[in-house]
Formats: structure tokens, sequence, C-alpha cells
């Protein structure tokens, strides 16, 4: 026996007194009485909506009991499902029901494949372009590009002197060397130093010397004209440099930096 | 399976504010928060800092966006009545506030006139406050008038509320989860739910796609159509501009504040237009949202409209015709409140 306990839905055929759909131990709810007048009753047309759909499902505490007690079993028979048309939104090789969908699989999804891979290069491009955008907006904006270049005249700075100037936010050190200064710089062991640099390499015109004034050390900048070897000095950490920003003393590792530039030839110098 | 196209603000909502964070984060990044600098900062935004350009034309805009979305997400549930579901309904009035008072803090940031002057009146209305008024004001101020260190805290908090209204946008979506959305039937919708994933997610990108359309078209072809010229002028102390006015999604509650002759009528009348959405979850009916409901439909147009020509009367100089005008439309729109849950509950004894 099976003990069905929900609300009636369309298993109303199995609790009506005259109707037994299922050979079962159902038993009949009241005895049948024979209709003595024949009423016509026009058929219920039924809308298929989700609504009235719903209405076919079994609610409320829907229970079942089965198990080694129990010797029937009702089945549900699903070719009775009514199923809303969706012909307006099928694509035209499926539009025929008994068509072979697997004929036209091919460019079906190729189809979508297309319009989806698509769509996914414009968004990729457009996702990378939002991206760089973002980034490049923090990266360095007109007014410092601006500043980027510095243009120095040359005939201002006298012989023996060192200049500095505020270049990118850091010192740039221009040293008007003295004939001895190149000669004692150019004949300087190479192999003797901890960052091995001929003087030749480090400047374009050997009596302008151009470096960045900021020790490799642990940044400071050093003194111009001070230190054993002619050059600059740390006096954070007693870095000696020489004529030529190498360096020879102290703690730094490497010479001091030597930024582009370039001589245009009007006794000018650009840096940057 | 039914939820309409008025169903896609949520998360165009959700889409804004995660825009205004990402650029407002960037500008943040440029943007110098001192009276001596402030005004030049956004101009070497717009001009020097790459793509800064459409950082701030994207992010003026993007609060427009913002507002038109909000609006339209708030009159959607009270045609529809969503606002039953009391507990997401409050947190999106607190979110309505939260985002007000971000603009408004957002909008002093560029220092230009209209931020100035706009701060300033708008802060004086805390000095209608009874007894602690003026004392209140001053501390708001930080001084003895809108300066810099009101600019220096505005712009502390304009960078932390956004992230508040995030909090509570995961709130209001706690809540709703709760519950499950409402539908443009009214009904109950629990045997036609659909899976999020393809449909709602397609549907979704519809509405960004048309949301990125609308901020880009008005970003890249008219980035100023909806800001004041006078913000152009860097902020002076000393002379006010000739007609003051807020922002246009301000527009309506700039209205109802100067309709009151009153100067702490004017602030109640304003804070109530907003406040007043608290009282809705108490209008009950026999049916959820004005479907069946054609006379609180007619209101409810009525209502929109009223809000639409109180835009326009904001942004009139207080002189006739416009005064009247702007207070008629005040009465309509707070009768609007009042009327609705009447009409409502002689319609369903008439339908009994």
């Amino acid at each position: 026996m099976i003990n069905i306990v929900s609300k009636s839905g369309n298993l109303a055929p199995y609790l009506k007194a005259t109707t037994q759909t299922v050979a079962s131990q159902i038993k009949q709810l009241s005895p049948a009485v024979p209709a003595s007048l024949k009423i016509v009753v026009p058929p219920v047309q039924e809308l298929h909506t989700n609504y009235s759909l719903s209405n076919s499902l079994p609610s409320g505490r829907v229970r079942v009991l089965s198990g080694p007690g129990v010797t029937t079993q009702v089945r549900f028979a699903h070719t009775d499902i009514q199923i809303p048309d969706f012909s307006a939104y099928r694509r035209k090789d499926v539009q025929d029901g008994t068509a072979v969908s697997r004929r036209s699989e091919d460019s079906r999804k190729s189809f979508t494949y297309l319009v989806v891979g698509g769509g996914a290069v414009v968004g990729a491009y457009a996702a990378k372009t939002l991206v760089g955008e973002f980034v490049s907006s923090m990266s360095a904006s007109a007014d410092v590009l601006a500043l980027a270049k510095i243009e120095i005249k040359l005939g201002d700075i006298p012989e023996g002197k060192s200049v500095t100037f505020k270049w990118r936010g850091k010192p740039l050190f221009i040293r008007h060397r003295t004939p001895s200064e190149i000669q004692t710089e150019r004949n300087v062991d190479v192999q003797s130093l901890r960052d091995p640099q001929h003087d030749a390499d480090r400047v374009q015109d050997a009596e302008w010397l151009v470096i960045i004034g900021v020790c490799t050390h642990l940044g400071c900048v050093p003194i111009a004209n001070a230190g054993d070897f002619g050059g600059y000095y740390c006096p954070c950490h007693g870095s000696h440099y020489d004529a030529s920003g190498r360096i020879r003393r102290g703690p730094a590792p490497l010479n001091l930096e030597v930024p582009n530039y370039e001589f245009p030839g009007d006794g000018t110098l650009i840096v940057g | 399976t039914n939820i309409s196209m008025w169903w896609n603000f949520g998360s165009l909502l959700g889409v804004c504010l995660i825009a205004q964070i990402a650029t407002g984060l960037f500008l943040a990044m440029h943007y110098c928060p001192n009276t001596e600098a402030a005004f030049s900062s956004v101009a070497h935004i717009c001009r020097d800092v790459n793509y800064g350009w459409i950082l701030r034309t994207m992010h003026a805009n993007g609060a427009s966006m913002f507002f038109i979305c909000i609006y339209l997400h708030i009159g959607r549930n009270i045609y529809y009545g969503s606002y039953k579901l009391v507990h997401t309904w409050s947190i999106g009035v607190l979110i309505l506030f939260a985002t007000m008072a971000t603009a408004f803090l957002g909008y002093v940031l560029p220092w230009g006139q209209m931020s100035f002057w706009g701060a300033t009146v708008i802060t004086n209305l805390l000095s209608a406050v009874p007894y602690i008024g003026t004392i209140l004001v001053q501390w708001v101020w930080g001084g003895f008038a809108v300066d810099n260190a009101t600019l220096t805290r505005f712009f502390a908090l304009h960078f932390l509320m956004p992230f508040a209204i995030a909090a509570l946008a995961m709130v209001h979506l706690l809540f709703l989860h709760q519950t499950g959305s409402n539908n443009p039937l009214g009904l109950k919708s629990d045997t036609d739910k659909i899976p999020f994933h393809p449909y709602f997610v397609t549907k979704d990108i519809v509405g960004f796609i048309i949301l990125f359309t609308a901020l880009s078209t008005l970003s890249l072809k008219e980035p100023y159509l909806l800001s004041d010229p006078d913000n152009f002028i860097p902020a002076n102390p000393l002379v006010t501009p000739v007609h003051i006015q807020p922002e246009l999604y301000f527009m309506f509650a700039y209205a109802i504040l100067r309709s009151i002759p009153n100067k702490l009528g004017g602030v109640v009348a304003l804070v109530m237009s907003i406040a007043i959405l608290f009282a809705l979850p108490a209008y009950k009916s026999k049916f959820t949202g004005t479907q069946f409901y054609p006379a609180n439909q007619l209101m409810f147009w009525i209502m929109t409209n009223t809000v639409l020509l109180l835009t326009w009367i904001g942004a009139r100089p207080v002189e006739d015709p416009y005064i009247v005008t702007g207070q008629i439309l005040t009465t309509i729109y707070f009768m609007y409140y009042i009327i609705t849950p009447l009409t409502t509950k002689h319609w369903d004894q008439l339908n009994k």
C-alpha cells in the first residue's frame, strides 16, 4: 500500500470515487453514485503559462512511502507533459521538429563560436585598453616629462669649477675639468678600481664631466672638490670619488652614474 | 522569468559604484586636497596626467549616471511595490543618503566657485539646528568658514564613504537574497525561477553596455554638458556667484528646500523629501505594486513629473513665477505620499 499525503494536483484521478487508473489497492474515497442528469460543461481551455503548468506539480508536503512493506508503485506518464511552443526562438535549421539536429550541428555551432569568439577578442582588447589607461595614468605626467631635459650654457662654467643643477629631482654635477685633472684621470690604472671604467668611456668631451650627484652607497649628495682624489667626497659614510666620478675609497660599490647627454654644438649641453 | 528591464538598475548601480571607486582612486593619486593647490591639481590631471582627462570626465559624469540609475531604481521599487521587502528597502534608503553625502563632498573637491559656495550654503543649513546650530557648523567647518580644514576633511570623507556604500550594498543584497526579488506582477515567483547564469548574466551585460555607451558618449562628446561653468573659476570667498545651484541630481531637493520660507522648515522639508521613503513599507495593499491600481499608477506618474519639474525649478532664480510654482510642486510631491495609501485602501474596498 502506498500512502500518498499531499494536495490533490494531478493525483486527483487516483483519488476520485469512480475511476481507478492504476490497479492498486487504493480504497475508493466514497461509493460511486450514478449521475441522473446529463450536464454539459464546456471543456476548460487550459493556457500554458508557468503558473498554470506549475499547478500540475504536486504541492504542499509531498510524501510517498515505499519499501518492503509496499507492493505497488505509481508512475507518471511523461507523455502527457505540455510544453509551450518555442518555434519563435528556434534557428531555421531546427524549426522542423523532425529534422535531424546533428546535420546542422556544425553550422549552428560555428556561428555561435564565431560570435562569441569575436566578442571575446573585442572584449579582451577593450579590457587591455582600460587597464592600460589606468596604469599609464600613474606614469610620468606631461609636466614631469617637460622637465625631463635640461639645457646648460657651458660658457657660464669656469675651468676647475663644478656646478650643480636640479635635474629630474636629483643633483646633476657639471665639472669643467682642467688639463691636469684630465691627465691624472687618464693615467689611473683601471684594474685597480672597484668599478673598472676608463675615463675615456665616461666622458664624450674630456673637458666636461657630466655625472649624477647621488652616492651609489645609500644616496647622499657628495661634496664637490673634496676628498683625497681631487673629485668628490660623500660625508654620510666616507666615500671618495675622483675627478672622473669613479669610486676610489669607501663603502660605495659603483662609480657615479653618467646620464645621457649631447653637445648640440652651440656652446650648450643638453642632458636627458 | 518575468523581471523586466527595470530590474537591471540594481546591477547597474553596482557597476557605477565600481567605476567611481576605480576612477576616483586613480584621481586621488594626483589630486591635492589643499586650497592652494586643489584647483590647479584638477587642471594638472586634465592636462598633464596620462589619460587624466578621461578619468576626470568619467568620474564626474559617472556620478550623474549613478543618480540616474538610483532614481530609476527607486521609481521601480515604488511602482511595483518592492518596498514591501522592508529590510532591503530600508538599507536602500540609507544607501541613497550615503550616496548623496558622497556626491556633495566630492563636488567640493575641485575648489571652484560652485564647489566653495555650494559647500557654504549646504553646511550653513546645519546652523538651523536649534541651540547647537552655530557650534555644530563651526565644528564641521573646522573653523569660522569653509576653508582648508573643511577641504581636507571633505576629501578624507569622500574617499571613505564609497566603501561604506559598498558594505551597505552587500547588506542590501543579503536581505534581498533572503526573500528573492519582486517581479512586475507582484505575485509569488517561487515556481518560476531560472538560473542566474546565463540568463541574467547576459541580461545584465546588455545593461552594462547601454550604460557604458551612455557614459562614454557623454564623457567623450560633451563632457561638461551637465556641469556648471562657474566651477572653472577658482573659489573666491569674497565673491558669490549670481546663481548658486547644485548639480542636476540634487535640484529637486534644492527646489523643495527653497520653497519653504522658514530656514529650519526648509531643512526639515529637504530631509523629509528623502526620509519619507522610510514610511512606504507601512502602506499595505491587497496586491503588490500598482499593476491593478490605475489610480495609483496615475499618481505615481504625476509624482515623477513633479520631481522633474522641481528639477527645472531648482535651476531657476528665486523670482516670480518660479517661487509659487516651486511651492505648488513641493505640495504636490508630499501629497503623493499622503494620498497614495488612502487611494489604495479605497480601491481595495471597492474591489471587495
